[in-house]
């Protein structure tokens, strides 16, 4: 009996069989964002009819998503600003968070690197780290909310994306600033125009006073306190302001595009 | 809709009281629906970061993972809303919370709760709650405003920044959102068992009667 169990095809572990499985198809799998009809079942029955097992399920809730894009984006306040705090309540250590082990995140070479620049913009020059550096800098103490619950108060140094945006000859009535990052998966994120020109959006080039370390994004994050900690991309590398929703790492997995705090 | 009316026009003719409106069934049972869809898909999300040292068994949650989770519950917090707000409405506007709620009195508490732990609350006249019934549905709605308020504070933390601070900050309304759906299942276990123990009234709250 307990042979049987645990195996279902004889000289194979079952569970060496799912874990071979799992690497060949992770991407499918996480695509399908209702999976685990297990879990389902429960409500199927108080229910009475298989309406959460279906593709219609998944199609409705992506629209009401959509329809939360929208409540969402006429509740922010270009004015309103994120609480700040003092630098005596800075979360330490300030957690590392990536959809990879911190020894896998990106290394990149601050003395290649460049800030790419695509769209709808007039100046599209690639910028240099130093030549980012020269530009002025501010400091937010604030809270960093993960989509996953969990809250951390952090301090970003950098320039304000607006200015950024402004010098160089943005379209700011565009749809999106859309991000690219080094990540080995590449990364991405659409940014919304007013939350992008929202005074506290900020191109972070210091974590606590320091240069960004490599944990945190260097050489570049982009720090939208007024979102989810999935929409403040890190190892940017770079910027395209466009009218065309681009999709993002998270949001194409089923993560509320505008996910606003 | 036609079945709803002629039940109600029986009503009239026969002298039957209707004890559960259909409002209060209709908004019963929507309501019923999506705080089971709340509370399982809160679970999941609860379980990406977990606040205390547990997490809930997979089986008993919605939405196979966080992002499907958060969709079912950013989705039933609509229905939940709108028709826990028209149920509050409608509960003040007709007089019903004041006639079968109101008012509530901590002597009639103790001795319906002494005669209840006793089994020996009477529950001959279904229209009329004991003092125990009616601090239990005072205080669920209670709740509800709070579990909704709550679950905004750490939705909008920035945008409703006042109302996240009145619970005292993002931290701590996740704790206050969490204590809230623990009074929710608590209260639904002595609910369910009761309504299984005098089934008379769980027929009112399906057919009014």
């Amino acid at each position: 009996m307990a042979s049987k169990r645990s195996f279902l095809i004889p000289g194979v572990d079952k569970r060496l069989l799912i874990k071979d499985a799992l690497k060949v198809m992770p991407d499918l799998t996480r695509r399908r964002f209702i999976s685990g009809g297990a879990s389902l079942g429960a409500l199927t029955l108080l229910t009475g009819c298989n309406v959460l097992d279906s593709e219609a399920a998944e199609g409705l809730l992506r629209k009401v998503s959509k329809f939360n894009d929208a409540v969402q984006a006429w509740m922010f306040n270009p004015d309103a600003l994120a609480p700040t705090f003092p630098e005596s309540a800075i979360t330490k250590p300030f957690p590392f968070n990536g959809y990879y082990d911190v020894d896998d995140a990106p290394e990149v070479d601050g003395e290649t690197w460049k800030l790419e620049v695509r769209g709808l913009v007039d100046n599209k020059k690639s910028w240099t780290l130093d030549e980012l550096y020269q530009l002025p800098q501010v400091k937010q103490v604030t809270r960093h909310i993960c989509v996953e619950g969990w809250s951390a108060i952090g301090s970003w140094t950098g320039t304000p994306l607006r200015d950024f945006l402004k010098l160089i000859g943005a379209d700011t009535r565009a749809n999106y600033v859309w991000f690219q990052c080094a990540d080995k998966d590449g990364y991405n994120s659409p940014l919304d125009m007013a939350s992008a020109l929202h005074p506290q959006t900020q191109m972070t080039f210091k974590f606590g006073d320091e240069i960004l370390p490599r944990d945190y994004g260097y050489p570049m994050k982009i720090r939208v306190p007024t979102k989810l900690g999935f929409k403040n991309p890190k190892y940017v590398i770079s910027m395209e302001v466009t009218n065309d929703y681009k999709g993002g790492y998270w949001e194409d997995q089923g993560y509320n595009s505008f996910s606003g705090s | 809709m036609s079945s709803l009316a002629a039940a109600d026009s029986n009503a009239t003719r026969e002298p039957a009281k209707v004890i559960q409106p259909a409002w209060v069934r209709t908004m019963h049972w929507i309501n019923a629906i999506a705080m089971i869809m709340m509370i399982m898909s809160g679970w999941q999300i609860y379980n990406a970061s977990p606040l205390f040292n547990f997490q809930f068994p997979k089986s008993i949650t919605l939405g196979g993972w966080l992002a499907g989770a958060l969709l079912w519950h950013f989705a039933a917090m609509w229905i939940l809303m709108v028709n826990g707000l028209a149920y509050v409405i409608t509960g003040f506007a007709t007089g019903r919370f004041r006639k079968k709620l109101f008012p509530i009195t901590p002597g009639g508490i103790v001795s319906d709760l002494k005669a209840a732990l006793t089994f020996r609350l009477a529950h001959d006249d279904l229209s009329t709650y004991n003092y125990v019934q009616k601090l239990l549905y005072a205080g669920i709605i209670v709740v509800g405003v709070v579990v909704v308020l709550s679950g905004l504070s750490i939705w909008k933390p920035v945008q409703l920044q006042y109302l996240t601070a009145l619970f005292g900050g993002y931290d701590a309304a996740r704790y206050v959102h969490f204590i809230c759906m623990s009074l929710i299942c608590l209260f639904l276990i002595v609910h369910i068992s009761l309504a299984i123990l005098v089934p008379k009234s769980l027929r009112a709250m399906i057919i009014g009667r």
